[in-house]
């Protein structure tokens, strides 16, 4: 017996990164501004949390630029859970990004809840050993995440809204174009890249697997059970659910029952016995009252 | 290969995780595969694999669905199992650096420690030299865990060297990554994300001894 010798370990490898994604799925990450919160997180079955200073529904209602988030907070969270602990950093800010990295965050979310730092530049995200998760509203918003090193797609959704209509919508569009790219003969194929404004590698890739390259999840507007299950088949892989646990009138109980949705979601008899008794939801907004939708910021 | 009714069946634990992945090497390599997320999932599966997820999620999602007991069960009565990662800490005896009330089937007598290598910036591939198989494996290793004790009864296959700056003992020699035991087989890595199954053929190899008896 031969054993691996420590110098030859290959890190930061798309394979290594796009594997952490695929460890996620079928799970619940969740939005948490305290070390307590992620505690109540851990302790409802989330498979990792996001650290970050405010929920969105507290960004949109405080107004003002949205940062990454205090080292220190970033720093509580992981020493009070063993789950994966991710961050977000604006999108374009690569400098963000580095002191994330320098912190040992599982996953960074380069994300449209922040106010962008770039108006023209995504992050270079192959620059980097610490994975990537990159916001879409449609396919080819995707697939260009995905050229510039992103390794989880999920959707924009409307975040802070409790309302999961953009989510369904950035996911029907996503799901849709892709069923429709396997139907496509090779000559087509030319015109969906140009369509999508994608690299041309990414679109045969998914005539050929039915499927994107990296894993597909839902954010944005996540409140109740029915959801998650809801998103689930439409074939999200995992959920993100950001002010709808805890801007809820009881986060414990409801958190757990939004993972047990999220594994039982193909029986609505599971959906329904947990969601049972959880008191009211986060109150949630219309798309029509919003002045800032966060969905188009990035590009 | 085509499957048919004589290919042992096996239930892959589908609560949280690489699930899918698993049911597509077995097929791949010969067998029957069913996702498995309640209890009456299992009637008729011959062996069960446990994939890599998180394995704190996966113990609360098997306590709720009535599985842990259900499992427990089977695994007593000589079920062969194969766990990867979340799934070689599930059926371990004892957990480090895991949470308190993390259940585990106790079916290997080996002690891990979870997330050893570190955190996902930590996280690698290496070739892997492995006790049974000629040719090196490429083993993927996410925010891995190790195996910090295994008991006389346990085979180790394969070890690897961490890198020095491991969490929590960089000057270690070589850890167990790959051990067998009866039944039951566990890796601290990943062999369903690579399109090399030699690791799911020696669980199948393993599962057709066990039917045999």
């Amino acid at each position: 017996m031969n054993s691996g010798d420590g110098a030859s370990h290959l890190v930061g490898t798309v394979r290594v990164k796009r594997g952490l994604a695929d460890m996620l799925r079928g799970g619940v990450i969740m939005d948490v501004v305290t070390p307590e919160q992620a505690k109540i997180a851990e302790d409802a079955g989330a498979v990792a949390v996001m650290a970050l200073e405010r929920v969105p529904a507290d960004i949109r209602r405080d107004g003002g630029v949205a940062r990454m988030s205090d080292p220190a907070m970033i720093e509580g969270i992981q020493a009070a859970v063993t789950i994966p602990v991710m961050a977000k950093a604006r999108i374009g800010h690569f400098g963000e990004a580095q002191v994330l990295e320098a912190l040992d965050v599982d996953y960074i979310d380069e994300s449209e809840v922040l106010t962008p730092a770039d108006e023209a530049h995504h992050i270079d995200k192959w620059a980097f050993t610490v994975p990537f998760v990159c916001g879409a509203t449609n396919l080819g918003e995707a697939l260009r995440r995905i050229s510039e090193g992103a390794c989880m797609i999920r959707s924009k959704g409307e975040a802070g809204t409790g309302n999961i209509v953009e989510a369904v919508r950035h996911l029907r569009s996503i799901t849709g174009d892709i069923r429709k790219i396997t139907q496509a003969d090779a000559a087509e194929l030319f015109d969906w890249a140009k369509q999508l404004q994608s690299p041309l590698g990414l679109v045969q890739e998914i005539a050929e697997t039915g499927r994107l390259p990296v894993p597909l999840f839902c954010a944005g507007g996540i409140a109740t059970p029915a959801d998650a299950s809801l998103v689930m088949q439409l074939g999200a892989e995992a959920v993100f659910v950001g002010s709808g646990i805890f801007k809820s009138e009881d986060p414990g109980p409801r958190a757990e029952a939004i993972v047990e949705a999220t594994t039982h979601y193909r029986d609505p008899s599971v959906v329904a016995k947990v969601s049972r008794g959880l008191g009211s939801a986060m109150p949630g907004l219309e798309m029509e009252g919003l002045e800032t939708k966060l969905a188009e910021r990035g590009w | 290969m085509t499957a048919s009714d004589s290919q042992p069946l096996i239930g892959v634990v589908a609560l949280q995780g690489a699930a899918a992945e698993h049911v597509a090497a077995f097929r791949r390599a010969g067998a029957r595969a069913v996702e498995v997320r309640v209890p009456a999932d299992l009637d008729g599966v011959d062996a069960v694999a446990l994939p890599g997820g998180e394995s704190t999620t996966m113990s609360h999602l098997l306590r709720t669905s009535g599985l842990f007991d259900a499992l427990s069960e089977r695994l007593a009565g000589g079920m062969p199992a194969f766990g990867t990662c979340a799934g070689m800490i599930l059926l371990a005896v004892d957990v480090l650096d895991g949470r308190p009330d993390q259940r585990c089937f106790g079916a290997i007598d080996i002690s891990v420690r979870r997330n050893a290598f570190g955190r996902q910036v930590a996280s690698f591939e290496a070739e892997l030299t492995a006790g049974g198989l000629d040719e090196p494996f490429k083993a993927v290793f996410i925010r891995a865990p190790w195996v910090e004790r295994a008991g006389d009864s346990v085979e180790v296959l394969a070890e690897i060297r961490p890198a020095s700056n491991s969490s929590t003992d960089g000057a270690r020699a070589s850890v167990p990554v790959l051990c067998r035991s009866g039944p039951i087989l566990v890796s601290s890595f990943h062999p369903e994300l690579t399109a090399d199954d030699r690791i799911h053929e020696l669980f199948l190899d393993m599962v057709g001894a066990a039917l045999a008896r």
